[in-house]
């Protein structure tokens, strides 16, 4: 058993005997709660699947993705994921992981990367990009999030993410700001991280992709954000699009330092 | 998805695998469909085998206080107790009380545990039926929130 | 074929924790879909381990068990190198078998 299962076993025996422990707040009890889901979380079922489509032969061009570039160079997948989103000279344009992925897809193996991006979430070739970002997202658990910001599209989506963060709209006026503007708000029992500035070590950012245990579903940071864009009442601005992209690069680079935990276990 | 020949051949093949593994120590029926349907802590621990239901704090349920969301909640059931036959884990509020059936055999820890799904806030279970027959149980309340719609 | 199952198993002393993750839906048969209708109960009803080839454990299960269910037992007598293996059965009679070695 790893150190933090033990601590976690630990602490729930521990618990478990003391008999008068009545004034723990909500939040203490639900961190022990998540604490004791640490270890064994189906997220690590869609991690083998993820792997297992990276390395397979598939689509029309009979390929794998083995030489597929995430912005370190072909193949190279570990470090990967703490530097997205960033810009790719082949595709000229700002990519984050899932787009890459599908990139890779369509490049390498012969997808076609509309159909995919127009696939919905849990689908078909979109369930096994949740499930390839799940395991590029695990080979880079625990490094630190270093987005570059030299090239001048990574400093602008920098600040159109930015942008898109505040603005406000749709029929409840809300922003992400709203949510995730202030320090120490929370929905119901779930405490919102700010995300204008670092949020800290597997915060936020650094917590997607995550396996959802309210609805056993794999979710990328792409259904995240169109999760959030539901929340608020708006139309999803697309898989893929430079607005969620940009977002990202908003948050991605906000965390910079922040170890990234993916894939996570969330409620 | 499986069509009806494919579940035949596999239903067959399992058969076989499990007449040639014989099972030897496991002396229990096929599925107790009667435990797993009865409603209540009693009728599951009476239908998988009690004769008597007695509280005992050498059997221990373990569980969190609080739960963020009722579709996974991790439990765990324990003893040290020597002559021990089955332990159970049940949630009494659930549709039907029975979780899981552990055997425990020389083999294994009397020591278990698994994710339940809690339908709402309840006293969880954990049961321990003896080789005589006699159950002891442990129970500790679990309260479930839905939560929110974040993260 | 179901997807595998992620099987991990550290010795520690004379025993041996084994922890599985399982994929599957382990459906109750109450809830409903979008267009209302009642989804059949699927679930994994009995799960079995060999250490070795020798039968170690057995349980039996009910749809209450969260889906892509979790499960962890110590097995005595394990040590590193061993195999053990893990089988689930569930009510459509599919079932699954899969092997990890002990470290």
């Amino acid at each position: 058993m790893n150190k933090a299962s033990s601590l976690a076993m630990a602490t729930a025996l521990a618990l478990s005997t003391v008999p008068a422990l009545a004034q723990k707040t909500a939040s203490q009890g639900i961190d022990e709660y998540r604490a004791m889901l640490q270890d064994g979380n189906p997220a690590d079922l869609f991690e083998a699947k993820g792997e297992d489509l990276w390395k397979k032969a598939r689509g029309p061009k009979n390929a794998s993705l083995e030489k597929c570039d995430l912005g370190k160079g072909p193949g190279v997948v570990k470090g990967a994921f703490v530097e997205l989103p960033k810009y790719f000279a082949d595709t000229q344009r700002m990519q984050d992981l899932e787009s890459r992925l599908v990139t890779c897809m369509e490049t390498l193996q012969g997808f076609n990367a509309a159909e995919i991006s127009k696939t919905a979430f849990g689908r078909g070739e979109m369930a096994n990009v949740t499930a390839l970002a799940t395991w590029v997202a695990a080979e880079s658990k625990g490094m630190k999030f270093n987005l570059s910001q030299s090239h001048t599209q990574e400093k602008t989506f920098y600040e159109v993410g930015k942008r898109l963060f505040f603005q406000r709209g749709g029929s409840h006026d809300f922003s992400c700001a709203s949510c995730h503007g202030e320090e120490g708000k929370r929905i119901r029992l779930q405490d919102l991280p700010i995300l204008t500035k670092n949020p800290g070590d597997g915060v936020g950012f650094a917590a997607w992709p995550a396996y959802r245990v309210s609805n056993g579903q794999m979710w990328s940071m792409q259904l995240r954000l169109n999760d959030c864009y539901r929340q608020q009442r708006f139309p999803y601005p697309g898989f893929g699009s430079d607005a969620t992209v940009a977002l990202s690069t908003y948050l991605g680079v906000n965390a910079k330092g922040a170890a990234s935990v993916a894939p996570a276990i969330k409620r | 998805m499986q069509n009806r020949r494919e579940t035949l051949k596999q239903s067959a093949v399992v058969a076989g695998l499990l007449a040639t593994a014989g099972f030897p120590q496991f002396a229990h029926a096929a599925f107790n469909k009667a435990a797993f349907d009865a409603k209540s802590v009693q009728d599951a621990a009476k239908a998988a085998g009690a004769t008597s239901l007695t509280e005992s704090k050498d059997v221990t349920i373990i569980g969190p206080d609080i739960a963020e969301n009722g579709a996974v909640v991790p439990l765990g059931a324990s003893t040290a107790l020597p002559g021990v036959k089955q332990l159970l884990i049940m949630v009494e509020k659930n549709p039907s009380a029975l979780v899981a059936m552990f055997y425990v055999t020389e083999s294994v820890d009397a020591n278990f545990s698994t994710r339940a799904k809690m339908g709402q806030s309840s006293d969880v279970y954990a049961v321990a039926i003896m080789n005589d027959g006699k159950a002891l149980w442990a129970k500790k309340e679990v309260k479930v929130t839905l939560g929110g719609c974040g993260g | 074929m179901a997807d595998p199952m992620r099987i991990r198993a550290q010795a520690a002393g004379d025993k041996a924790t084994v922890r599985v993750l399982m994929s599957h839906e382990m459906e109750t048969g109450q809830r409903k879909d979008a267009s209302g209708k009642t989804v059949p109960a699927w679930f994994i009803q009995e799960v079995t381990a060999k250490l070795n080839g020798k039968d170690v454990f057995s349980a039996e299960w009910g749809p209450a068990v969260s889906k892509n269910p979790f499960l962890q037992f110590a097995v005595k007598g394990a040590k590193a190198g061993d195999k053990i293996a893990v089988t689930w059965k569930d009510n459509k009679g599919d079932t699954r078998t899969d092997e990890a070695t002990v470290s």
